[in-house]
């Protein structure tokens, strides 16, 4: 039987092995060291690599993610740590205009390989500056690589591959998934970004989710099959680059699909996704694809209101069902 | 303690308004240890004399912003208990419906323009609402509470700046509780924190931010000055937080010790501090101010009492307040 951990003690796991690998690699954020962040991901590593490869920085984030770039652009390997996900604003200039774009405006000549390591998700009481789900906004960036672990085992691989990569990649986890356990071998592995994974096979129809909308499209996948319906369910695991063969196969198989994300579901990852599958495969289906995403609401505080914001696996599921019994449905 | 004021009203409101954040914090930690309470909440305790000293030395016209750390802001310009705890709980009557929860808590018509979870994020606000003041020739004056964290956050800097070269009236708060989140401040920022708004040419000051009189002493001269045009203004408030930095940091020995936390609280703590004050000026004797914390605690009952009871948002409103009309 393989070991189960879970998905921050894969992150951490990855980072480490990365880290007595390569000299190069080094870490910095905010509460990183001593405190390990604050959902204590990173515990442990500031013992084994001390202060001067796992650096606490005060509250400055373009400032840190700054120096990330301007290190990687010199010969480190810099890991960036950015709390939530949702102060990606803050750092916009250093990531889009300064990490995304050095290799390019140089002709090929410099490169950044930094990694920033960030969350998303909702669903967890903590308002609309503490939630979001911004993955659309770096993805929209050509020069930023995204990779979305969709569980401890995705977490251990990608991160390795973030490390190694020599282009700045952001990685999105879900924090609520900290704690889920899955089974990670004991032996290295790296998960190659831009290959998506059939988490489940099926024939009437497919649905692609990225992160925790991978358990979401899972569970809907289990209530259809009890009616009969049959999903196949897709990761995509990194959405640039995005593994578009993968995701056409299965929907020319299908003939209908439903893309899954947690960002805002206006101008969104779903969007991208069902575009792609409209303009590749729309000879092959027999129902629009539809997108699914949060609510295009700040996230509210309340539980009675928060709730309401997130896809669903008995929301998707009934989408499905329309899908399936030929039934026009409007997404928005 | 300082001696800033001599009416016996005052005096007793100050008292009562640290009271009663003292007690707001007590009954929120109390709804989250018995998981009442959706979410985290960063306590105030503690530092009560630096949000009563500065918001007692504002009228309702002038305006603050707040923290995430922003229940005693709020308290203390203020906002009332039964739709500060609906608030905290999500629910409807809360002063913004239920939408912003602890970390963006505030009674707008009160002057509170908003508790913040970004750190530093409400800078430009506050510097914002100043500029607006001196172009509408209004004399009400903008005082931005932040920690000393948030010093390193580059967009101080810049609205720094603008504030000093248009003489804007605001006063930047920094309430120095010596940690950002569980790192010793001093060691992730460099140099002195009055000396950055210096550089500015703004005159800053550094402040016992558990005596409130000294405190509101202060506020009261700064805010006379910038109401005439010459803010900004800086004040580095010396205080502590009791609880960890947010209800869920339980075990903290790692950054700060227990010999330290006791120091504070039995040595320099406001309200009792305060409160001996003002039995030994003859102000008040120990068994008035019982019964003022003991009709505060009352008040406190019944609010939580009333906000458990009260009804969540109705799912309709989800989608309202995206865009105003
Ligand atoms: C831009 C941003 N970075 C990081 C955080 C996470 N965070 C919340 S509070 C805090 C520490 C703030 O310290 P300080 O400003 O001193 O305020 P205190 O909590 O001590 O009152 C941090 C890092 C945040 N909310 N916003
Ligand atoms: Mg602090």
């Amino acid at each position: 039987m393989m070991r189960e951990i879970t998905l921050s003690q894969a992150v951490n796991e990855a980072i480490a092995e990365e880290m007595r690998r390569d000299a190069s690699v080094f870490l910095m954020g905010e509460d990183v060291a001593e405190a390990g962040t604050p959902f204590k991901v990173l515990s442990g590593l500031v013992e084994e690599f001390g202060t001067d490869r796992v650096i606490d920085t005060p509250i400055s984030e373009p400032g840190f993610v700054g120096l990330a770039v301007g290190a990687a652009m010199t010969g480190a390997r810099p890991i960036v740590d950015l709390m939530f996900g949702d102060f990606i604003y803050l750092v916009m200039d250093q990531l889009c205009n300064q990490a995304a774009k050095q290799h390019y405006m140089s002709g090929g000549k410099l490169t950044v390989p930094m990694v920033l390591r960030t969350n998303m998700g909702a669903t967890r009481r903590s308002a609309a500056q503490h939630s979001q789900s911004l993955q659309a906004l770096v993805a929209h960036i050509p020069g930023l690589k995204v990779a979305m672990p969709s569980s401890a085992y995705e977490a251990k691989g990608l991160m390795k591959t973030a490390i190694r990569d020599n282009n700045p990649v952001v990685i999105f986890e879900d924090k609520l998934m900290y704690q889920d356990r899955a089974p990670v071998p004991e032996e290295e592995y790296l998960i190659p970004f831009g290959v998506a994974n059939v988490q489940r096979k099926g024939t009437d129809i497919t649905l692609i989710g990225t992160s925790s909308m991978v358990q979401v499209a899972l569970s809907a996948a289990e209530i259809l099959a009890a009616e009969g319906i049959s999903a196949e369910v897709i990761d995509p695991r990194t959405i640039v680059p995005l593994d578009e063969a993968t995701l056409l196969n299965s929907v020319k198989k299908t003939s209908r699909a439903i893309v899954i994300d947690e960002g805002h579901q206006s101008y969104g990852v779903t969007a991208e996704i069902a575009s792609r599958l409209n303009e590749k495969a729309f000879y092959h289906l027999d129902a629009p694809v539809l997108r699914m995403g949060a609510m295009d609401v700040p996230v509210p505080f309340s539980p009675a209101l928060e709730d309401l914001t997130v896809p669903t696996p008995e929301q998707v599921a009934a989408n499905a069902r329309k899908l399936c019994a030929g039934e026009m449905i409007h997404a928005a | 303690m300082a001696k800033a004021k001599t009416n016996t009203e005052d005096y007793l409101r100050m008292y009562r308004q640290m009271v009663r954040i003292r007690t707001f914090e007590d009954n929120a930690n109390q709804l989250y240890l018995s998981a009442k309470m959706p979410g985290l909440t960063h306590m105030y305790s503690g530092e009560e004399a630096v949000a009563v000293g500065i918001c007692e030395a504002l009228t309702d016209d002038d305006r603050i912003t707040s923290t995430h750390r922003g229940h005693g802001h709020c308290v203390a310009k203020g906002a009332e208990f039964k739709a500060m705890f609906c608030e905290l709980l999500g629910k409807a009557e809360g002063y913004c419906r239920g939408k912003g929860g602890s970390m963006h808590i505030a009674d707008q018509s009160h002057g509170n323009l908003g508790a913040n979870a970004i750190v530093g994020g409400s800078m430009g606000i506050a510097t914002g609402s100043a500029l607006r003041a001196k172009l509408q020739g209004a004399d009400d004056v903008t005082v931005c509470f932040f920690g000393d964290g948030a010093t390193a956050q580059g967009l101080m800097y810049e609205v720094m700046n603008m504030a000093a070269l248009w003489s804007l009236p605001v006063i930047y708060a920094c309430e120095n509780n010596g940690y950002s989140e569980y790192t010793k401040t001093e060691e992730i920022a460099a140099g002195s924190i009055t000396a950055r708004a210096e550089a500015f040419g703004i005159e800053a000051h550094q402040i016992d931010g558990q005596d409130v009189l000294a405190v509101n002493d202060l506020t009261r001269k700064l805010v006379a000055r910038a109401r005439r045009g010459e803010g900004p203004f800086f004040m580095e408030l010396m205080t502590y937080r009791y609880h960890g930095h947010h209800v869920g940091d339980i075990n903290r020995e790692y950054y700060r010790s227990k010999a330290e936390e006791k120091e504070w609280k039995e040595n320099r703590d406001p309200i009792i501090r305060f409160r001996a004050h003002l039995v030994s000026e003859g102000i008040a004797t120990e068994d008035e101010l019982d019964a003022m914390n003991a009709e505060v605690e009352r008040d406190a009952a019944e609010a939580v009492a009333y906000a458990e009871a009260a009804p969540y948002p109705d799912a309709s409103e989800v989608d309202q307040h995206v865009f105003a009309a």
